[in-house]
């Protein structure tokens, strides 16, 4: 049980920002009920709770784009409303979402000052181009930041547009900067970056409220977090007093004995093996094999390469030498569907844009890559196909009204169960999984490791790409590092260690 | 966590109830109200030769429009349709009535001008990688426009009965009893495809490549193939579609066409089909074409000058994209 020392009264009244008593219902659903938030001047304040917790509802309503149904705003002390993104943008509330809105083709400049650019000549409305850069220049010293103002965005790293973004945020006087899953796309020395720009900000007392799956992040970079449950206020933390495993009961509202539920399975026959796979400038000599019954990790720093491996084994990138033995049979792959006809199926890292058809329903996603096993006289037999997809709801437990619905109304644990519906459904032997549980809920991500587990019962050979190493070291029979397109170990689960990995990873023997 | 999914799954299951009513059956509401304010301003519009006028309008813009909606589902356009039609009827027209070849010869030879025209488009989209099938059919509208008038001399070739080739004239002249061939041609082809895009792997993939290439390809579709295919079939359907057309004018003309992509556009957008790729019924595009024609008969009936016909017209292609795109947002 969570110590109730550890939950900061609300009722404080010194608060920047402070949310009394805000509930959004939305039809059908309430999506927040009576929640609360209190973000101190110069604060970086985590937002933390499973999807649909109600996390981007409640700061849709801060940032204008949705109207509360009930509850106030103080601002500064002061009551205020909030009811278009122009109040809130004038009281110095910006947010940085997952997605950037920047210009590619122009400058940071440019994109900085667009629709705001200093004028050089009213009448004429020229732009007074040295002032702009003086101006930019500023803000990205102020950063810390090494770019050039003229340059454009196109081209730029993530994590630099990231920054750009924050730049124009400040460049709107913003006093609360808001943080959607801000580290999602970055790799570590990235992070490490931002979290050196969050202290510079907190330090011109800029306040900021973070949102994040990763609660690593929340109890190294914020001073105190919310946590929200279903649409309620659960508690304020001080995540210094709180340890993980009580913050994600406070989350979830159970408790999870274990992240990690992995079931040890019989290891059986050699599946698949890699032999010498290179491709120039990506992946060099390399060679493993994946066995029945066994989660092989792969791990390895962003950029390393682990993607790229398993997208060059499944035919979606092209190899320049290489063999691969299904079987003990060697098999050319030079698309995925000499992969799918060879038995493998790839859950990819982005399941929106490359694993699923958004607007199609279940049906068609489930049945996709298994067409061929529902034809009678060159007819699709419908039939067969809704039992079957029926089926694999049932197995699975996909939460869905009906096999109609379109897969981009499901939650994201969800669509990546139709993902694996879809290969088991193709009936694959061996199964890639990359980064399984990104932006799935904690919940959910134990549903899939139990997935998983009873894949490899069934002795099917699973292949697990993942960035998280708790998930590695949790789930991986053995471990597999790349580093800079090499193969740089092979761990076995009773040896590993995340010093071992890491070393590995980074190149340090 | 469980119960709150189901309830956002039935939230959205209800908004699209309302919004899907508009796209699945707006159409087929403003085809109804069309014609029963036609029936109610004209007194010929309910006269069986009228109807049988707008069924043989229809029949060219039914078979552009088939084609037409399978590249829309992949997310593209054929903008050749129209041309393509013209070289292929030029090309029936010179081969029957200039050099006397075997009428059912030159009519496999139409079909094929029309299937070539259209592989062509789908090589210029997956081999040369052309960004976008705007462009490549834009140029080969151009090239098979400036091929037709090329052949002729720009000038048309009329008479196939007189050239002894009374055969060419049964699909678009000719009838079965009462009932024209033409008819039953695009009541066949309408089935058929019917079938193609909800029985078939075919059909399916050509929604998911339109729903998500990336995708598509990852479940182990080929991407180029099903391309190919999708603007072969157009280019198939633009030859059909000169064959009627030669048929019912008895002749072949170089500016034939002229303006047609734009008819099987707006049918296929009016059915319910998106620009965005990944959705389009056969059943919608039938609806989408009685109605363009149904409006264009009643302008003709209610007086209404040519020049305003066409006003009308892009009307109602902005008027149904606009419903499309509120659609998209009500989701």
């Amino acid at each position: 049980m969570v110590d109730n020392s550890n939950t900061i009264k609300t009722e404080e009244a010194d608060g920047f920002l402070r949310l009394v008593g805000i509930s959004k219902s939305f039809p059908g659903v309430k999506a927040l009920n009576n929640v609360h938030l209190n973000v101190r001047k110069g604060e970086v304040h985590g937002l933390v709770g499973e999807n649909g917790a109600g996390k981007s509802t409640l700061m849709k309503i801060l940032s204008g784009a949705y109207i509360k149904d009930e509850g106030e705003i103080y601002w500064q002390g002061e009551k205020v409303e909030i009811t278009k993104p122009k109040d809130s943008e004038e009281l110095g509330i910006a947010i940085i979402y997952q997605e950037f809105n920047l210009v590619p083709q122009l400058s940071i400049s440019e994109n900085i000052w667009l629709g705001r650019e200093p004028l050089a000549n009213k009448a004429l409305q020229l732009i007074d181009w040295t002032e702009m850069h003086k101006r930019t220049q500023q803000l990205l010293d102020d950063l810390d930041l090494d770019f050039d103002p003229k340059r454009p965005v196109a081209g730029l790293g993530v994590a630099s547009q990231q920054m750009v973004e924050i730049a124009k945020a400040l460049s709107l006087n913003a006093k609360l900067l808001i943080m959607d899953e801000p580290t999602s796309a970055l790799s570590k020395n990235e992070i490490d970056q931002l979290f050196s720009v969050i202290q510079s900000l907190k330090e011109k007392d800029v306040s900021i409220i973070y949102i994040s799956h990763h609660l690593e992040e929340v109890f190294e970079i914020c001073d105190r977090g919310t946590v929200l449950r279903d649409g309620n206020f659960v508690a304020t933390i001080d995540p210094k007093q709180t340890s993980k495993n009580e913050l994600i009961q406070l989350m979830v509202g159970r408790t999870l004995d274990q992240q990690y539920p992995k079931v040890k399975a019989e290891r059986g026959e050699e599946v698949m093996r890699v032999e010498h796979l290179s491709r120039k400038g990506v992946l060099s000599d390399i060679s493993f094999s994946a066995y029945a019954g066994e989660i092989l990790g792969i791990s390895g720093l962003v950029g390393s390469g682990r993607t790229e491996l398993v997208k060059a084994i499944f035919g979606a990138d092209p190899i320049d030498s290489g063999k691969i033995f299904i079987y003990g049979k060697e098999v050319k792959i030079t698309s995925p569907q000499s992969a799918i006809a060879a038995g493998m199926g790839l859950l990819p890292e982005d399941r929106k844009y490359e694993g699923l058809v958004l607007k199609l329903s279940v049906k068609q996603n489930v049945s996709m890559a298994s067409l061929g096993k529902l034809l009678k006289r060159g007819m699709l037999q419908l039939n067969i196909e809704k039992s079957k997809v029926l089926d694999f709801i049932d197995k699975l437990r996909i939460l869905t009204p009906s096999i109609e619905k379109e897969v981009q109304n499901l939650s994201g644990g969800n669509q990546q169960k139709v993902v694996l519906a879809k290969w088991l459904a193709s009936q694959s032997r061996i199964l890639i999984f990359d980064e399984p549980t990104r932006g799935i809920d904690v919940g959910a991500k134990v549903e899939v490791y139990n997935l998983m587990n009873e894949l490899v019962k069934n002795g099917v050979a699973v292949i697990m790409v993942s960035s998280e190493m708790p998930e590695i070291l949790g789930m991986s029979d053995r471990i597999l590092v790349i580093h800079q397109g090499e193969l740089a170990s092979i761990l076995n689960c009773e040896e590993a260690t995340q010093e071992k990995i890491l070393s590995a990873a980074m190149g340090v023997n | 966590m469980a119960t709150e999914s189901v309830e956002i799954a039935n939230e959205s299951k209800k908004k699209i109830t309302v919004s899907s009513l508009i796209g699945r059956f707006g159409a087929l509401f403003g085809l109804l109200f069309l014609v029963i304010f036609l029936s109610i301003t004209s007194d010929v519009f309910l006269g069986g030769s009228n109807l049988s006028n707008i069924a043989r309008q229809a029949t060219v813009n039914a078979f552009l429009s088939v084609g037409m909606l399978l590249a829309i589902i992949t997310a593209g356009i054929d903008l050749s349709v129209g041309s393509v039609l013209a070289l292929s009827m030029c090309t029936l027209g010179i081969l029957v009535i200039k050099m006397g070849v075997n009428p059912y010869l030159a009519m496999l030879a139409c079909l094929a001008m029309g299937t070539f025209f259209g592989w062509i488009n789908g090589l210029l989209l997956t081999k040369l990688h052309l960004p976008h099938p705007f462009i490549a059919t834009l140029g080969t509208m151009n090239i098979a426009r400036g091929l037709a008038l090329i052949i002729t001399d720009s000038s048309p070739v009329s008479g196939f009965d007189r050239a002894g080739a009374p055969e060419v004239l049964t699909l678009g002249a000719g009838s079965v009893g009462p009932i024209p061939v033409a008819f039953i041609a695009v009541f066949a082809v309408y089935i058929m495809f019917h079938i193609l895009l909800t029985r078939t792997p075919f059909g399916r993939h050509i929604y998911a490549v339109g729903g998500n290439v990336s995708a598509a390809r990852l479940s182990g579709i080929n991407v180029s193939r099903t391309l190919m295919t999708v603007y072969s079939l157009s280019g198939f359907m633009a030859g059909l579609a000169a064959l009627m057309l030669a048929g019912r004018t008895n002749s072949g003309f170089p500016n034939a066409g002229a303006g047609y992509e734009t008819d099987a556009i707006a049918a296929v957008i009016i059915g319910g089909a998106s620009f965005s790729g990944g959705s389009g019924t056969i059943g919608g595009t039938a609806i989408g074409v009685l109605l363009i024609a149904v409006l264009r008969n009643g302008l003709v009936l209610l007086n209404v000058p040519t020049e305003w016909q066409t006003v009308a017209i892009g009307l109602v292609i902005i008027g149904a994209v606009s419903i499309d795109m509120l659609r998209h947002r009500a989701q």
